[in-house]
């Protein structure tokens, strides 16, 4: 029996292509995937994200306890309502999830998980409470639902439904959030676009929704999602990392504060392994084929593998993440095993667009 | 959905029209490009190659996923729709409409074999 978030019948009613996405019955578009990407980086395009969970900290030690347990550092978090992306590790450092991290008061922290690793999180995090004797509640909250709205017009559009909120997020910056009665808005998203991610009692979902698509916001699924995120040069768990795979290998040393004093959970592992390898991006060159997940990469540093593949509606073309040996530039001409052949790509350093340009040649 | 009349059907969701001068053209049916979405390169086979019949000769990549399209009847690709692979979302407009490659049958009777509309109707409905 597949999970349903409180959209669903709104999902089905619009005629959405329905999905097993990790045990979630999820749309993975409405019709066409490309009109929908394209509709977030030209005007504004939304998603249900409520099978993702957020998943409270609250108590005397919620700073403290997160300072441990994520490799990023919440001491970053100093005015109430700013976000921090993150990875959690294991003990040998490899990626049981990536998050984002919100500070709301010096007790109480919001994290907002993966949909497919929320159980591992959770079993992990009540661990992590007991090994480090932590005074905090770790609640998840499956009462909550989560509406992604993103594109050059996405906050103008929020605005105009939700008119009570402008005043707390007109000026907010990018990764902060605000609290607007029992409304959270977090200037954060996963498509390189500007945009909200909204968090909202479930049963006023619905309404936020269609009060959405009033206002001229497409209906977009996992699909485009997809496409947007790799475009925008973001990771995906499960392809781009896993629990195997060390965040200095994925392309997220940049979330890592690698501060020995710090010592949170898989610092000595990282410190043990420093990087062997490095996640870049791919350009196919135009209709030779499209990148997918797993295909090897020839360098003249050796072979790499794809870690995530797929078309860019905005280059037109296939781009991918790859995970290369160390040594590889950007520039350098690679060589993907695609069926039986052996197709020209380019190496690039993501992101390849954000904010509707295209950062790549 | 769409299945029309005059054409006949594979097991693997490749529809087969039958020319005036005896050669097949061949595409993929309604029901598969609305399963595999946005439809954004194609490879097309060899013109001049022999296939065996169900042979994987062409392969059709949409933004989810690459499927193989298989040959519906042994036979020589006589023809290919380079056209078509300059512009693969022709594929999603009208899947009838975008044959992908012309092959000269083996066997002219071979086409006997393969589905008629309704039954593959009820095939892609399973």
């Amino acid at each position: 029996m597949l999970k349903k978030t409180p959209l669903n019948a709104a999902h089905r009613a619009l005629g959405a292509h329905m999905v097993d996405f990790g045990g979630w019955d999820m749309p993975v578009n409405y019709g066409s995937q490309i009109e929908e990407h394209h509709a977030v980086r030209r005007d504004a395009g939304m998603f249900d994200t409520s099978h993702m969970l957020a998943v409270d900290v609250i108590g005397a030690d919620a700073r403290d306890f997160l300072r441990r347990a994520l490799a990023n550092n919440v001491d970053k978090l100093k005015l109430p309502g700013r976000a921090l992306y993150s990875c959690m590790l294991n003990d040998e450092g490899g990626v049981i999830d990536d998050l984002i991290a919100y500070f709301f008061a010096e007790e109480f922290f919001r994290l907002v998980v993966n949909a497919g690793r929320a159980e591992q999180d959770l079993e992990w995090l009540a661990a992590l409470r007991q090994r480090f004797r932590a005074a905090v509640e770790i609640t998840p909250r499956r009462d909550l639902a989560m509406i992604a709205v993103q594109g050059p017009r996405a906050r103008e559009c929020v605005w105009q439904v939700l008119s009570e909120a402008r005043v707390a997020t007109e000026a907010m910056p990018p990764f902060h959030s605000a609290q607007v009665d029992e409304l959270m808005l977090a200037r954060t998203g996963y498509t390189g676009e500007d945009g909200f991610e909204i968090v909202l009692p479930a049963g006023r979902a619905e309404a936020l929704w269609g009060a959405l698509i009033g206002c001229g916001v497409r209906p977009c699924g996992l699909g485009a999602r997809d496409t947007l995120r790799l475009e925008a040069g973001m990771n995906l768990w499960g392809q781009d990392m896993d629990e195997s795979v060390s965040p200095l290998d994925a392309g997220l040393a940049w979330t890592v504060d690698l501060d020995r004093a710090r010592d949170f959970v898989g610092c000595s592992a990282l410190l043990a392994h420093p990087q062997s390898r490095q996640l870049l991006g791919l350009v196919l060159a135009e209709k030779s084929g499209v990148l997918r997940s797993h295909q090897k990469v020839v360098t003249a540093q050796g072979e790499g593998e794809i870690t995530s593949g797929t078309f860019s509606p905005t280059l037109a073309r296939s781009i991918a993440l790859a995970r290369l040996p160390l040594g590889v530039k950007p520039g350098a001409p690679v060589q993907v095993m695609v069926r039986d052949k052996r197709l020209a790509a380019k190496v690039v350093k993501p992101p390849f667009v954000r904010n509707g340009r295209i950062l790549v040649d | 959905m769409k299945t029309p009349e005059q054409l006949k059907y594979t097991q693997t969701h490749e529809w087969v029209a039958s020319e005036a001068d005896g050669t097949l053209a061949v595409g993929i049916t309604d029901h598969a490009q609305e399963v595999l979405g946005d439809i954004v390169f194609l490879e097309l086979p060899v013109v001049g190659k022999r296939y065996a019949q169900g042979e994987a000769c062409a392969v059709i990549e949409s933004v989810k996923a690459a499927s193989d399209i298989n040959m519906p009847v042994a036979g020589v690709v006589v023809a290919a729709n380079d056209a078509l692979a300059q512009s693969p979302e022709q594929v999603n407009a009208d899947a009838y409409a975008a044959w992908m490659f012309r092959i000269k049958p083996d066997n002219a009777g071979d086409i006997g074999n393969l589905m008629d509309a309704a039954a593959y109707a009820g095939h892609a409905a399973k």
